[in-house]
This record gives C-alpha cells, sequence and structure tokens, in this order.
C-alpha cells in the first residue's frame, strides 16, 4: 500500500514549493517572501524556532522536503499573528505555519512526540466528539496522556490549580459524566466527515 | 437609548461551570445595564480555537465556523452575530473572510454543511462586544450609566494577541491599541502605560510548552507590576485564564511572589455600574480582587 | 554698458532691524564720508522698503550716482530691493555681520561699534574698486543643441530640446537609431500595474526622431573635433562608410548632450562564472536568443529549449577584490526579473531561480518584483562562487539565508553583468601621455594616438578631448547639488555615460540634460554665467602685458575655460567660465581680475580695516569665507543670535579656489593676528560648487607655512577650514576657539609696519 507521502513524493518529484503551494493552507503564499526577516523577529517564541518562517520559505524554495516536515519549528507557533501583521509582504505567516504543521502531522512526517501536535490531536478529538470542548476531560487526557503514573503525578501538580478552578466555578466535576454538548449531534457529525473527506480528496489523503 | 440585540456566540469556555463562566455572569449583567439583549445561538459548535489546525485541517475548521453563521442565519436571521471570546471571534472572522474570497472554499464548506441541513449565506457578519461596546454604543454611552466609578484603582490593560492582531478593533494600531485604556478611563479607572499590552501570553502553547508559556506571562505580570498596576483586564478568556492562573505555578517554580488580580473588562464595567460583586463575577477570581469587590460592597 | 565717464560714489545707512538701536549710526555716517571718501552719505530708518529705494533710485538717475555701498544686512538678504543692474554696488553687513552676532551688553558697545565702522571702511573700498559688469562679448551665437548618441537617452534628449523649439544635430555612431534598447526583447514595465514586461518603444521613438524637421541625424558618424565654447561650438561630425572616412560636415552648436550610453563588462573576464563556456551568456546574450525566439519558446545556441534557468546577480560587479567592478550598476535585478518573466509568462512550468544578494530594484520595481513572485520566479539569497557551463549547467553558490553551500541544475545560466560607461578618455591618462609624448617619449606619441581614437567629443581644449571623468570612469557630474553640471560648460552628460541606471531613469535623465543644454544656450546669449552664478554678467581679463606664461590660470581652471594661444599667453573662452575665480586665486603676478571681483577688491577690503595697536588688546582676525556655504553658515549664525567675538572681519570670497595668496601676505603684513579661510568640503565627496576650487585652496595654503616664518610668524596664524552650509553653531565654536588661540599665541608683531 502507497502512503500518503509516497504518493506526494511521487506526483511532485523535485518540487516541494509546487507541493506545497497545492496542498498546505494558504501553501501558494510562499513564493512571494522576500526574506527581510520581519516574522523572525516578531515571534514572541522566536528563540524556540531551529528554522524561522523565512528560513522555511527559504528551504521549501530549495526544496528541502523533508527537513522542513520533519520540523518542529513550526509547532511553536502561538497564533499571535504578529507575524501576519508586520509582514511587509502581507503573507498570512501564521496561517501557513498551521498548513505546513497540519501537512506534516498529517504525512505522519511531523515529530513524534511533540508535545503541541499531542496536545492539539487530544483538543479537535475532544471537541468533535460533542460539538463543544469538555474542559475537563480534555485536561485529563492531556495529564494521561503519557501514560497512567505520570497522569497521576501531572494531576497532583495541577491539583490546587484544579481545586481552585472548582470551588472558582470554573470548572465542572460533573463534566466527566457528559458535560456540555451540540444537540444535533448525527448533524454535526456527518458534517465533520464530509469536510474531512472533500479535504482529503484535496489534498491526496483519500484512502 | 434605542434597544440594541445581537445573536451570541458565547464559545465553550463562557458557559456554565468552565473557565470563564465568571466572563458570562458579568456580561450578562452589563448587557443589561447597557440595554443591550444578547440571544444565545441555538445549538452552536466550538469554533476549533487556535489549536484546532493540526489535527482538524482546513475544511473541517471552515465548516465548524460556518454552521455557527449558518444557525444564526436561520434562527436569529438579521441580528449580527458577537461573541465574548476572543478566539471564537477571531476563528468565525477568519472562516468568513476565507469563504466570502473562495468559490471553492465557499462550495466545498456548503458541501459539508448539507450534511447537517444547513447552508452558509454569508449575510451575517461577526463582532466582538468590545466592538459593539465602542462602536454601536460609544464611549459617552458606556460613561453614562457609571455609579461607582473605579476610582483609585489602576489597570494594566492587556489587550493580547486575538482581538488586537490580524484584525484588530478598526482604527486601532497592532502595536499600541488603546481603546481598552479608553475603557478604564470612561468607568473612572487610572490605566497604567506599560510594555506588555499587546505581548503574547503563549495561552495556545500553555500545555505543551508550559515554561516557554509562562515565560511569556511572567514578563507580562511584572511589566504590570513595576508600571504601578494593581490589577490587569482583558477582553480575552485565554489571557484571562493563562495569566491568572499560572501565577502561582510561576511563583512556586521561580520564587516569584506576583499576587495579579486579572479581570474581564464586564467586571469592571458591572462593578461601576452598580452591579454586585456576584453580577461581576468577582467570586469566580482565582486571584481576589479585593479592592474590586470594595468598590461593589460600597 | 555706457557708464558715465565720471564715477559717483555714495553710501547708504540703514537704522532699521535694530541697527540704529545697537549702533552709533552717525558716527558710521562719517566714517562713510571722511574715510571711505563717499561723495553721498545718507542713512535711512528702512533702506529696503519702496521709499528707501526709491531715494537710492533717484539718487542714480538724477545725481549721477554710478557705484554704492550699501550698509544693512547681509548681502544674501534683499537682494532684489538692493539689484541696481545699472550701478556697482557692495554691501556692508551690519545685522547679520555684527549687531546679531555681538554678544549684547553694554560692556560690548565698543567692540561692536569697531565692527561696524570696519564694516562701513571696508564697503566703500570695495565698491571704489568695482566696475558695473559688461556682461560677456558674444563672437557668435547658436542655439542649435548637438546630441551624441542615438540610443534612447540620446533621442529623448533629442526629442524634448526639438519639442521645446530648438535644432538639433544628433550623431549616431551605428547605422540605427536605438542603441542598446534596440537588442532588447523588452523592458522593464515603466508604466502603471508595472506587472509585466513592456516593448521597449525604441522603433517608434527613433521613428519620431526620424520625422522631426528640428532633428538633423547623422547615421555612421563621429565627432572628430569640437572647438570653441557654449554658444559657438564648432563640431565636425565624420561619415563613415565601410572602412574608409567618408564625408565631414560641420555643425555650429550652442551645447552639447553626450548620451554615449554603455558598453556590458566583459563576459570573458569572469572564468569562474562560467564566463565563455557553453550555455552561460550576459544578459545582452539572453535578450538576443528571447528576440530569436520571437515569442515561442527560448533556445539555447545548440537549439535546445530552456525548461530551467539560474540568474546570477551581481556577476563581476560589487567585486571587493579590484578584479571586477566595485559598483551596482542598478538596473540588472529588474532586468532579470523581466528576463525571468520572459519564461514564466510563455509557460509557468519552466524552472525560473534568481540568485541575488541584495535585491536592488528602484522605482516601481517592487511592484514587479512581486508580480514576478506571483507568476512563480523562484528568488534565491545566495552568492554564486562557481557556474559550470556546458549541456548540464550547474551552479555552486552560498545560501545566504541558510547559511549553506549549495548548488542548483539548469540548462542556461544568466550572468548580469554591469554597464561599463563609453565616456571616451580619462583626462589624467590624457595629460600624462601628452606630457610624456612633449618630452620627446615615441611610445607616448603613439599611445596619444590611440586616445584619441577613442574620444567621443574630440575637444579641442587645452585640458583634454572629453569631459574629465568621476569614479569609476564615469561622465563628470556634480551630483551632490546638480546632477546634470559637469566641469565642461555648456556639455551635459545623460544616461549611463554618466551613472549606471536603467532605460527609464536615462530617459529621465536625458530630458534633463536637455533642458540644462537649453538653458546653456539661453544663459551665452544674455552673456551670463552658468550655475551656480547663474546672473553673473562678468568674466575673467588679464593684463597680457604682466603675465608670465606660468600656465597656473590655464592648468587650474576646474572648467578647462582657458585654452592658450599662439604666443602661448591665456586664451579666456568667456562662455566656458562659471566665474569662480580660481585663475584669479592662481595668478601669482595677479593679471587676472573680474569688474567686480578683483585682487584690488578684495585687498583694499583687508586694508581698509582700522588695526588697533598691540597695547589695545585687540586682536584682528580676518575671515575669508566662500559665498556658497561658509558665508551663509556665518549668516545663519546671526539669524540665530548665536554670538562670536567681535574681533573678527569676514569678506565673502567667491570660491577659496578665488583666494590669491596677496590677500593673506596682504593682511599678515598689516597687522592682522590671524586668517581663518573657510571653504566646502575638498576630497572624492566634495561639496565645492566649482568642484576643485576648495581643493585648489588647500593646497596652496599648504605651501604658505615658508612665508609666514620669513615674516617670522607662527604656522598657527593661517588657518584653512571645511565649513558646510549646515555648520552655523560649529562656525561660532570655529571663531571663538581660534581668537582664544591667538590671544594665546600673543598679538601679532607686525602691528605697526602695514
Amino acid at each position: 500500500m502507497t502512503t500518503a507521502n509516497q504518493t506526494a513524493i511521487a506526483k511532485y518529484k523535485n518540487s516541494f514549493l509546487r507541493e506545497v503551494e497545492a496542498n498546505v493552507e494558504e501553501g501558494h503564499w510562499v513564493r512571494m517572501c522576500m526574506q527581510c526577516g520581519v516574522c523572525a523577529g516578531s515571534c514572541p517564541l522566536g528563540n524556540a524556532w531551529a528554522h524561522p518562517p523565512q528560513e522555511l520559505f527559504m528551504m521549501i524554495r530549495a526544496g528541502k522536503r523533508e527537513e522542513v516536515l520533519a520540523s518542529d519549528s513550526m509547532w511553536m507557533c502561538t497564533s499571535c499573528y504578529n507575524c501576519i501583521v508586520r509582514c511587509p509582504r502581507k503573507l498570512p505567516i501564521t496561517h501557513i505555519m498551521h498548513g505546513l504543521a497540519n501537512y506534516a502531522h498529517r504525512l505522519g512526517l511531523a515529530p513524534k512526540g511533540q508535545p503541541t501536535r499531542e496536545t492539539a490531536t487530544l483538543f479537535w478529538n475532544n471537541l468533535i466528539k460533542k460539538g463543544r470542548v469538555n474542559e475537563l476531560t480534555f485536561s485529563l487526557a492531556l495529564y494521561f496522556k503519557d501514560g497512567f503514573v505520570q497522569g497521576i503525578k501531572n494531576a497532583l501538580n495541577m491539583q490546587a490549580v484544579g481545586l481552585g478552578l472548582v470551588k472558582a466555578k470554573r470548572l465542572n466535576p460533573m463534566e466527566i459524566l457528559g458535560g456540555h454538548a451540540v444537540k444535533d449531534q448525527a448533524g454535526f457529525k456527518a458534517m465533520i466527515a464530509k469536510a474531512r473527506e472533500l479535504e482529503d480528496r484535496k489534498k491526496g489523503f483519500a484512502k | 437609548m434605542a434597544k440594541k440585540e445581537y445573536a451570541f456566540y458565547p464559545g465553550c469556555s463562557s458557559q456554565s461551570k468552565a473557565s470563564a463562566s465568571n466572563y458570562l455572569t458579568s456580561v450578562n449583567a452589563m448587557c443589561d445595564k447597557l440595554d443591550v439583549t444578547i440571544t444565545e445561538i441555538p445549538d452552536w459548535n466550538c469554533c476549533g480555537a487556535s489549536i484546532g489546525y493540526a489535527e482538524g485541517g482546513e475544511l473541517p475548521r471552515l465548516a465548524l465556523s460556518a454552521r455557527n453563521f449558518a444557525l444564526a442565519e436561520t434562527h436569529l436571521p438579521g441580528k449580527q452575530m458577537v461573541a465574548t471570546c476572543a478566539a471564537c471571534w477571531l476563528a468565525q472572522r477568519e472562516v468568513k473572510e476565507r469563504l466570502d474570497h473562495s468559490e471553492v472554499l465557499l462550495k466545498e464548506t456548503n458541501e459539508a454543511l448539507a450534511a447537517a441541513g444547513l447552508k452558509y449565506q454569508g449575510t451575517t457578519p461577526i463582532r466582538h462586544m468590545v466592538e459593539v461596546l465602542i462602536e454601536d454604543l460609544g464611549y459617552d454611552a458606556l460613561k453614562q450609566p457609571v455609579v461607582k466609578p473605579l476610582e483609585g484603582i489602576k489597570f494594566a490593560g492587556y489587550v493580547g494577541c486575538q482581538t488586537n492582531r490580524p484584525f484588530g478593533i478598526a482604527g486601532e494600531s497592532f502595536e499600541n491599541p488603546v481603546y481598552l485604556d479608553k475603557l478604564v478611563e470612561t468607568i473612572g479607572g487610572e490605566a497604567v502605560p506599560y510594555d506588555q499590552k499587546v505581548t503574547c501570553c503563549g495561552g495556545a502553547l500553555a500545555f505543551s510548552e508550559p515554561d516557554k508559556s509562562q515565560k511569556q506571562i511572567r514578563d507580562i505580570v511584572e511589566s504590570a507590576y513595576d508600571h504601578g498596576a494593581e490589577m490587569i483586564v482583558t477582553p480575552c478568556p485565554l489571557c484571562q485564564a493563562n495569566v491568572e492562573i499560572y501565577q502561582s505555578e510561576i511563583n512556586k517554580k521561580q520564587g516569584t511572589q506576583f499576587k495579579m488580580p486579572v479581570l474581564y473588562y464586564s467586571q469592571l464595567m458591572t462593578v461601576a455600574y452598580g452591579g454586585s460583586g456576584k453580577d461581576a463575577g468577582l467570586d469566580g477570581q482565582l486571584i481576589k480582587a479585593t479592592k474590586l469587590e470594595e468598590i461593589a460592597k460600597k | 554698458m555706457n557708464a558715465p565717464a565720471t564715477p559717483k560714489f555714495a553710501a547708504y545707512l540703514c537704522s532699521g532691524c535694530g541697527i540704529g538701536d545697537k549702533l552709533d549710526v552717525p558716527t558710521l555716517e562719517k566714517i562713510a564720508q571722511k574715510e571711505g571718501k563717499m561723495a553721498v552719505v545718507k542713512s535711512h530708518p528702512f533702506l529696503c522698503n519702496a521709499e528707501g529705494v526709491q531715494m537710492i533710485k533717484d539718487d542714480i538717475a538724477n545725481d549721477g550716482v554710478t557705484h554704492l555701498c550699501i550698509a544693512a544686512c547681509s548681502r544674501r538678504a534683499k537682494a532684489e530691493a538692493f539689484g541696481f543692474p545699472e550701478a556697482a554696488v557692495s554691501r556692508a553687513n551690519l545685522r547679520e555681520g555684527v549687531i546679531w552676532v555681538v554678544a549684547e551688553g553694554s560692556e560690548h558697545d565698543e567692540v561692536r561699534q569697531e565692527m561696524a565702522e570696519d564694516y562701513v571702511r571696508m564697503g566703500c573700498a570695495e565698491v571704489k574698486k568695482m566696475k558695473v559688469p559688461g556682461g560677456n562679448v558674444k563672437e557668435a551665437s547658436s542655439k542649435r543643441i548637438l546630441v551624441v548618441g542615438g540610443g534612447m537617452s540620446g533621442m529623448t534628449a533629442a526629442l524634448a530640446a526639438a519639442e521645446a523649439g530648438y535644432e538639433v544635430a544628433l550623431v549616431e555612431k551605428s547605422g540605427a537609431l536605438g542603441g542598446f534598447a534596440s537588442n532588447l526583447w523588452k523592458r522593464v514595465p515603466f508604466a502603471a500595474p508595472y506587472k509585466d514586461a513592456q516593448p521597449t518603444g525604441a522603433a517608434e521613438l527613433a521613428a519620431r526622431v526620424s520625422a522631426n524637421p528640428k532633428i538633423k541625424v547623422h547615421l555612421n558618424s563621429t565627432v572628430t573635433e569640437t572647438a570653441g565654447a557654449p554658444g559657438r561650438f564648432a563640431v565636425k561630425i565624420a561619415q563613415l562608410s565601410g572602412q574608409t572616412a567618408g564625408s565631414v560636415a560641420e555643425e555650429l552648436c550652442g551645447s552639447i548632450v553626450q548620451a554615449t550610453g554603455f558598453t556590458t563588462y566583459d563576459i570573458a573576464k569572469l572564468p569562474e562564472l562560467g564566463g565563455g563556456q557553453a550555455n552561460v551568456v550576459d544578459q545582452a546574450g539572453l535578450e538576443a536568443l528571447a528576440k530569436a525566439a520571437d515569442g515561442g519558446p527560448i533556445k539555447r545556441a545548440d537549439g535546445k529549449e530552456v525548461k530551467s534557468v539560474v540568474f546570477v546577480q551581481c556577476a563581476g560587479q560589487r567585486d571587493t577584490t579590484g578584479q571586477h567592478l566595485p559598483y551596482c550598476s542598478g538596473h540588472c535585478c529588474a532586468t532579470s526579473i523581466k528576463q525571468a518573466t520572459y519564461f514564466k509568462d510563455r509557460n509557468p512550468d519552466i524552472d525560473t531561480v534568481v540568485m541575488y544578494q541584495d535585491l536592488r530594484v528602484p522605482g516601481m520595481g517592487e511592484d514587479f518584483y512581486r508580480s514576478a513572485q506571483d507568476k512563480g520566479v523562484v528568488f534565491t539569497k545566495g552568492k554564486a562562487s562557481k557556474v559550470t557551463g556546458g549541456d548540464g549547467c550547474k551552479v555552486d553558490f552560498k545560501d545566504l539565508i541558510l547559511n549553506e553551500d549549495a548548488s542548483i541544475s539548469a540548462d542556461l545560466v544568466v550572468l548580469a553583468t554591469g554597464q561599463v560607461p563609453n565616456a571616451g578618455v580619462n583626462l589624467d591618462e590624457w595629460t600624462a601621455t601628452v606630457t610624456a609624448a612633449e618630452s620627446g617619449d615615441e611610445a607616448a606619441k603613439l599611445k596619444k594616438g590611440e586616445l584619441q581614437k577613442i574620444s567621443v567629443l574630440n575637444l579641442d581644449y587645452r585640458q583634454g578631448p572629453d569631459m574629465p571623468q568621476f569614479k569609476y570612469g564615469f561622465a563628470d557630474s556634480h551630483f551632490i547639488c546638480f546632477p546634470y553640471e559637469t566641469r565642461r560648460t555648456g556639455i551635459y552628460a545623460a544616461g549611463p555615460t554618466r551613472r549606471p541606471m536603467d532605460m527609464l531613469q536615462a530617459t529621465e535623465d536625458a530630458t534633463g540634460a536637455a533642458l540644462k543644454a537649453i538653458q546653456a544656450v539661453e544663459n551665452v546669449e544674455k552673456g551670463r554665467a552658468a550655475h551656480p552664478r547663474a546672473w553673473d554678467l562678468s568674466f575673467p581679463s588679464a593684463r597680457l602685458e604682466g603675465c608670465t606664461q606660468c600656465k597656473r590660470c590655464t592648468v587650474e581652471c576646474p572648467f578647462g575655460a582657458i585654452d592658450e594661444d599662439e604666443k602661448r599667453f591665456p586664451k579666456f573662452n568667456e562662455e566656458r567660465c562659471r566665474r569662480c575665480g580660481t585663475c584669479m586665486g592662481a595668478c601669482p603676478v595677479r593679471v587676472i581680475s573680474f569688474e567686480n571681483y578683483s585682487c584690488d577688491t578684495v585687498g583694499m577690503q583687508i586694508k581698509a580695516v582700522n588695526i588697533p595697536d598691540e597695547f589695545e588688546e585687540k586682536p584682528r582676525i580676518l575671515i575669508l569665507a566662500c559665498e556658497n556655504d561658509a558665508y551663509p553658515a556665518l549668516d545663519m549664525a546671526g539669524i540665530q543670535r548665536l554670538s562670536y567675538s567681535a574681533f573678527v572681519r569676514a569678506i565673502p570670497v567667491r570660491c577659496l579656489g578665488s583666494v590669491n595668496t596677496i590677500w593673506i601676505t596682504d593682511a599678515l603684513n598689516s597687522g592682522y593676528d590671524g586668517v581663518m579661510m573657510m571653504g566646502c568640503k575638498k576630497g572624492d565627496d566634495y561639496q565645492c560648487h566649482f568642484v576643485k576650487g576648495s581643493e585648489m585652496a588647500f593646497y596652496r595654503m599648504s605651501k604658505i607655512d615658508d612665508t609666514l616664518k620669513q615674516l617670522g610668524l607662527e604656522t598657527e596664524r593661517v588657518q584653512t577650514l571645511e565649513v558646510a552650509i549646515t555648520d552655523n553653531a560649529r562656525v561660532v565654536k570655529l571663531i571663538n576657539e581660534y581668537v582664544d588661540q591667538i590671544k594665546e599665541i600673543g598679538l601679532s608683531p607686525m602691528k605697526g609696519f602695514g
């Protein structure tokens, strides 16, 4: 069986730029970067990026597919949008970073165990389960993502905060039993499934 | 004053017993005082928030917000949609921009919505509550109901990211938006100048990169202290939760003694308009806003 | 001018603007009368108003006044009110020069009054030696404009002049108009929306030039001799027929636009970048391929269609090793972008990479850059280290963003080489060759002949056959203040021969040069100087009976205005003269003078100053200040009420180059304690309005130490300074520090001998 990754490699051969333009959200903007570096200097977590957006764009143009998709740089994005408002070329950098992360994740090339990658997956799965985020089950899932023992430790570490929130009526222990949800569960789930199907077909993930 | 009516999108955190339930409480009280009616959109869903991208991708995320628009258009026709959460507002607005500018995405999104028996028309604008306040009502109207001006309290207006970038409030600078300071002054408080007004709190990475996120929070709280602020005020539930909740963590790890209350503008306004501490959701603070409670009790 | 036979001198003193409050005007009047020997002396409370000016006009008309000294504000103020073209006028600067700069308070009353009295004495002394300038004598005057070069610049200049109503003679070396532009497939966009390459329009422009009845086009022609001066250039134009010289036409022209363009840097000098190897071309080479393709797929010399191309920017340019061009040619980034779109516009699948170090796209180039990015041209910030040509080309480079070595392969590599100006003969080389040839060096004689062949204008000027060259061999221009001015009056360079530029800049440049050429012929007709003394009707004259034929004037004139006649005396070509007075400053026997500016007009001012004896402990410092920058800076110090010592006496000079050393020795002999000379910045980034005047002055003054020693004086007693027009605060500091220094050295021992 050919993986989506192998299909993409075969389809775009040596042009990673064209692959990004076709498959990454807002990827058609990558060509417009003029390498000024304002994005790198504007990022609140700039130091944490092995390759700031400017460099990622350059690497895409240089065809460094593996290096870009396996990088954990774009996972450092805090969605603060500073780069977008300051980019002199008006590139939607935040969205391109999100798009690259999503593409790398879907291809299975994103770093294993990357904490933001895992958190994001848990978050999404939590929200599509009922249509609304269950803050309690999301937190618990996070605590226990690295196993039961670590989960207990994490939960104990954050116990004071958790209890404080419960006391302040900002966290409901009863959410464990279900909690907030959209009523039209069937419609909601059908919609998400359809959207996913369309996207997968378009971006080469269709089974 | 003419009565204003809106279709209300509270978002996941502004539900009962959720992390921003005190925001919801104070928004209800504030709207009451301002004669603004907000009707919850029936059966709304999560917007996907900042972090939804990684697993969700593009189209499922577009579908989430499009469903909310479609529900508002169906059940509350003619009413503008208002969100109180910065991330909800931003997600809805981004989706609207994308759908209104791409026929391809519009077609695909509606194909997905059709599975839930809905259709996105693009007739409903999305507003943030702050826009409703300063644009639809105006500072003069916001001043009128003030009965307990917040005299003697110094606030650091913390605008943060998502009500500020990439769209922001019309006419405001990305680097130095002033609407929040003006709101504080309108209700009699003092807005201190400080240098972390639009710094990202790292909220999106609070769980996955706690050290990086907490460094952001420390910078913000420290600067507020350094410039004489007694409380932080914000329009964003993620900022509020993040900056308030993790102060104790930072104290524990770094030996600081942070105890800076972090409030919503709506809580300040409710108190200034004569609401009780409970009306303003002050009982929901992890770090008590004592000075504000005292004014509320007067 | 029919000046009255008997001169009559008058002084007019103004007591307005606070002069009357701060100074004893009646005493000044007496000084003008008794010491200044003025026949008429009048004062007025508001001399520059209509009534005051009418009083002076009446005296000129009814009372026979021919020479006036106006003691009021600076000569830079009220120039229109006090402009009396029929009279010789001197100005004593009592406002900016005295009451605004001498410290407040009654303890300064005495020195303030002494300063004002000296300026009145100086103004009276100056005007006595002045004559009303009679204007230039015109031998012949042609308003026809010669344009050399038939490319975009030359054609644009010719049309601009013709459409303004002037006859034009256009000389083009090749057999057709169009120049470099006619070799291009398309040009960089020059009109909104700046997105796509546009037709060059060269053929249409050439057709307009050919059809214009005011333009006479000489094709296959070169200029073999240019003699004379603005207004009367006698130009020989030789038409080449095959290898043999053909007919010679003669044209009388008033001014010249030199638009001789550029040659591309020789790609063979870049072997490390694949120069000379197959499928490595320069930008001109790519244009040739694009023209051959004529809108179809672009093919290499071997006929293979190009599917991938790399443009290497700054090839042999911005070079720091000294082997290649050190400068940026300005147009090449936009040109490569344009050429990349030749490929992309036809087939978006062709890989086009522009490898740049700094992408420089002047004008609306950013929009074009964005458009090319949008079309999928890839921009890589990198520096190519090696290009290998052949069937599969390879570019090795350093990626400047990722900081690593990398390589790209391509079907074709285009090197963006630079522009080398076609500016004719380098005059430094010429002078050295001529000097050697004159001393009998046979090789030099041959070389002189070779140099003559590459000359563009073949000027019959003592200083050589072409325009002086500025940096890197580009034709001269005074870029700081006046981009089209050159050191050859009436000859204006335009386009890439003047500095590297793109086609849009070249055509704009040509329009500017055409306007300067028009201005030049109009000035000549009025007998006026050229910029920056455009109003000046005076011109230099020499008392040849006193001339020692030392040639300093002919050598030092920055504008090549002075030739030598058959008897080896200086021959002034007034129309070439800019009235800077550098010749006057150079002349060791002081035989050169202007009617209104001479060794005497300044010398008598220096001598008119009352030098107190040494027991009074009041030093006197002479300031000779360039009228273009230093004197305005002094005035501005006054306007800002900055105080400087009342012991200085300032005299404006046309240029520091006009300062004759006799003034310095006269001053020191008469007991001045020090001399400050203030001129413009010299050197490569000079600010001298006459290019070399300031430099000459510094050079001459470097030799004055011997004179000082002979007089038994300290070398500190003469200072030469660079002062910019913005130095108003600094000039005050310089003066006050110098006065302190002089007090420390002690007063001059020469007092009382003068």
